[in-house]
């Protein structure tokens, strides 16, 4: 028996999907046993992330899609999102992110990009993948040890 | 899902009740609701968020471009009410040091 399930869901890149996405990976987290507060964590980091995409990735053109792959364990959770639209450099991305600094000045405040700052602290791993034009973004978060123990048959059985 | 904004005024005081998901498709909503508000100096604007139950980045980039706003005129802001969830999110961000944050005093009456 496979250690894990998976689910797949594609959707178009467009806003108002990335509430059924949200809702629907909360759902899938609910049955590997994570916590009301991991939980809602999750829902905003993998928002973020197919935020990023629908955003950036595709720009004008409007029949792009994103891929959202969700590996269920028994004590964690792996989500994958993925467009074949532009890539980004994650490293430039990532030296301009970080939380607001109190001594920024008010006309300064950086009105995005926190958005991979909130993957990074809401996720226990964020990966970034750039291949082929496409973007992916692998994300694993892991259950509390008590919450593991009460709930570990709903994924392996 | 969807988010609603509604105002009252009261002399140099303008409440607003926010209720709903903010995220990158109802953001662009409370933008346009934002904008439409007059700031004039010395006007205190107090949002109330005990109703939103959902927000990301997108939302909080909401309330910075409105935060700068308010400020180049004048102007005071405060965020009230705000759940533990949201007050987190104010506060991992840093968002929480530099915007006032607390709760809805004599002035918190629901609309």
């Amino acid at each position: 028996m496979r250690a894990f399930d998976y689910i797949e869901i594609r959707v178009p890149a467009k806003p108002q999907y990335v509430s059924v996405i949200r809702l629907t990976v909360s759902g899938l987290a609910s049955r590997v046993g994570f916590s009301y507060d991991e939980i809602e964590d999750m829902k905003i980091a993998v928002s973020e992330a197919v935020t990023n995409v629908v955003q950036h990735a595709y720009g004008s053109h409007e029949d792009g899609e994103i891929v959202i792959g969700v590996a269920l364990y028994a004590d964690k959770i792996e989500v994958m999102v993925s467009d074949y639209g532009h890539s980004f450099n994650f490293e430039e991305i990532k030296s301009q992110i970080g939380p607001y600094q109190e001594d920024e000045s008010v006309e300064l405040l950086r009105e995005g990009g926190l958005g991979l700052y909130l993957m990074e602290t809401l996720m226990d791993e964020v990966r970034v993948n750039n291949n082929e034009g496409g973007v992916t973004v692998f994300m694993t978060k892991y259950v509390t040890r008590e919450q593991v123990k009460e709930n570990v048959q709903s994924i392996t059985r | 899902m969807n988010v609603n904004v509604q105002f009252r005024e009261d002399g140099d005081l303008l409440l607003g009740y926010i209720e709903g998901e903010i995220d990158t498709y109802t953001a662009p909503i409370l933008r346009d609701e934002l904008e439409m508000i007059r700031i004039t100096e010395g006007l205190l604007v107090e949002l109330d968020l005990s109703n939103v139950n959902y927000m990301d980045s997108t939302g909080l980039g909401v309330f910075v471009a409105f935060y700068k706003k308010i400020v180049k005129e004048n102007a005071s802001l405060k965020l009230v009410n705000l759940s533990a969830r949201l007050t987190r999110l104010f506060e991992i961000t840093g968002l929480s040091e530099l915007m006032e944050i607390g709760k809805g005093g004599a002035t918190n009456a629901r609309i």
